[in-house]
């Protein structure tokens, strides 16, 4: 009992306090746009788009650019608009245009960080970045900024645009039909999927941002049935995981990423027997 | 001036061609029926009139003011729409989305015209319940709902009594030409029921090999008809 307060003690220095706060704000910005991704069977363009920042990652550390942040956005984001401009136009091939971009860019950002990288400890940083830090996130001053302000950003336009986002998940050929800019918003959604991907690899490493943006959603679907109180439920889910999953990396020195995404499945678990619950007593 | 007008259109998917030589005009009040057999190309005609598509050849025209976001649509059910969670009330908003432009929330005008269309639909009801566990017949009247809050000008309706019983089609058709006939609003509909189009509409279009265009009596006493319609009487 004693250690745990101790472990949690930690909390008093501002770079575990940071750690949190970060975590809390991607947490609500990847749950916020899951709904959507899920819902438009976008799931998978998550997981591309998070390769090819784990792609960016590695150049940007072979020329040697000490804030890697701003030049892995740029990079995410334009494939992410290039991936939505591919689905588009030819529908069978876009799938395969993803796993393309997306293996290869996990290919040669490995190779890149064998070949280049001067670290004594390649293996430990690849894994870091696929599965984010191996103890707490120790984040710079800047990092910490930016991540604030982006996720700021993203909540912003998801309120102001919350209205279309409903339109255009719901029924993209109803909304375009009726003359509304469809096309717009998709760029929009694409750009804050980029944003939140980055932000996220920071947290919980590439390989498991998917299960940031969708364990939320497929969790409060189970339970809830309009669009609004799924959005607010996953939101609320993302963030208590996200609260638990840091502190009990902290208590039980686990890594952060996959602690977050083990309370994910377990919340996911437990709304999976509420959902079975409730609909039985309603049948 | 006429509503919409069609000149020598040919329909299709990636440059391969459908249908072609498709004239015909809409005018205000007019209650058109698209009839055909499956996959003779009516949904792909209404999405190019949409503008979901783009035509082959040809042009769509349209007059009289109208507008891009003054057009209602009733698409055939989609996938996603399945299993998505969404309230009826959340759905039919969204067919104020049109007139909002970068407005980012609905206002007092828009929620009173949802209002008012849940009411002329009869499913004040559901307002509350969850879209995909109504039944068919519900959901159609939800969508009908949105596409009524996009327009008071023109309707464009695929299929909207398909998988209705009879009663309930009955329903749909008379919500449909008090929509027409009251409320002045123009209907261009798909359907396979060519007895009620037969019934309510005054202008037919005939998606086929051979297309034919004109008022329900020029369709009755035409080749192309005679056998589409002993077809359907044999049923
Ligand atoms: N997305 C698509 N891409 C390519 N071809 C398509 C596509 N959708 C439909 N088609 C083809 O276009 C033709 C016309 O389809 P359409 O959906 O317009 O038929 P329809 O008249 O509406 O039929 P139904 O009465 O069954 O609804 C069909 O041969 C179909 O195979
Ligand atoms: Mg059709």
């Amino acid at each position: 009992m004693n250690e745990i307060i101790d472990k949690l003690l930690l909390l008093q220095y501002p770079f575990a306090r940071n750690a949190l706060i970060v975590g809390v704000l991607i947490a609500l910005c990847s749950s916020l746009l899951g709904v959507t991704l899920v819902l438009k069977r976008f799931s998978f363009i998550g997981d591309g788009l998070s390769h090819v920042a784990f792609g960016a990652m590695t150049v940007g550390v072979v020329i040697g650019l000490t804030n890697n942040m701003p030049f892995i956005l740029i990079a995410t984001t334009f494939a992410a608009i290039l991936i939505l401009r591919k689905g588009q136009n030819a529908k069978i091939k876009g799938d395969a245009a993803i796993a393309m971009i997306s293996v290869g860019a996990l290919a040669i950002g490995y190779l890149l960080m064998n070949v280049f990288s001067k670290s004594s400890n390649v293996s430990g940083d690849v894994c870091s970045s696929l599965f984010g830090s191996v103890k707490i996130l120790t984040l710079s001053t800047t990092e910490v900024w930016l991540s604030i302000a982006l996720s700021i950003v993203v909540l912003v336009v998801f309120v102001l645009f919350y209205n279309k986002i409903f339109s255009v998940t719901f029924d993209e050929n109803f909304s375009t039909a009726t003359g509304m800019k469809t096309e717009l918003y998709n760029l929009l959604i694409a750009v804050v999927i980029a944003v939140i991907i980055v932000l996220a690899m920071n947290l919980v490493g590439s390989l498991l941002i998917s299960a940031l943006v969708v364990f939320p959603a497929l969790s409060a679907m189970r339970v809830f049935k309009s669009f609004r109180s799924v959005t607010i439920c996953s939101a609320i889910f993302s963030v208590t995981c996200a609260f638990l999953g840091i502190l009990i990396s902290i208590v039980a020195d686990t890594p952060v990423g996959s602690t977050i995404v083990g309370t994910d499945i377990v919340g996911f678990l437990i709304f999976l027997l509420i959902g079975t619950f409730t609909k039985r007593r309603t049948a | 001036m006429a509503l919409l007008t069609c000149r020598n259109l040919a329909l299709g998917y990636d440059g391969h061609e459908i249908v072609h030589g498709l004239s015909f005009e809409v005018n205000a009040g007019d209650y058109l029926c698209v009839v055909g057999e499956n996959g003779s190309g009516k949904s792909t005609l209404m999405k190019t009139i949409l503008g979901l598509l783009p035509p082959i050849a040809g042009e769509i025209r349209t007059g009289d003011g109208l507008l891009r976001n003054e057009i209602g649509y009733l698409p055939q059910q989609t996938e996603v729409q399945k299993d998505f969670p969404a309230s009826v009330w959340e759905i039919v908003l969204s067919g104020c989305g049109n007139r909002m432009g970068f407005r980012p929330f609905y206002n007092k005008e828009d929620k009173e015209r949802a209002q008012r269309n849940i009411e002329r639909m009869g499913i004040r009801k559901l307002v509350n319940r969850c879209y995909r566990e109504l039944s068919g017949g519900q959901q159609q009247r939800v969508l009908l709902a949105r596409a009524l809050c996009a327009t008071s000008k023109i309707l464009l309706l695929d299929e909207p009594v398909a998988g209705l019983d009879p009663v309930v089609t009955a329903e749909m058709y008379d919500l449909i030409e008090e929509l027409n006939k009251k409320d002045g609003i123009t209907v261009i509909m798909i359907s396979h029921d060519i007895a009620a189009a037969i019934k309510y509409a005054n202008r037919i279009l005939h998606v086929a090999g051979h297309v034919f265009f004109g008022t329900k009596e020029e369709y009755i006493e035409s080749d192309i008809a005679s056998g589409f319609l002993k077809g359907g009487e044999d049923k």
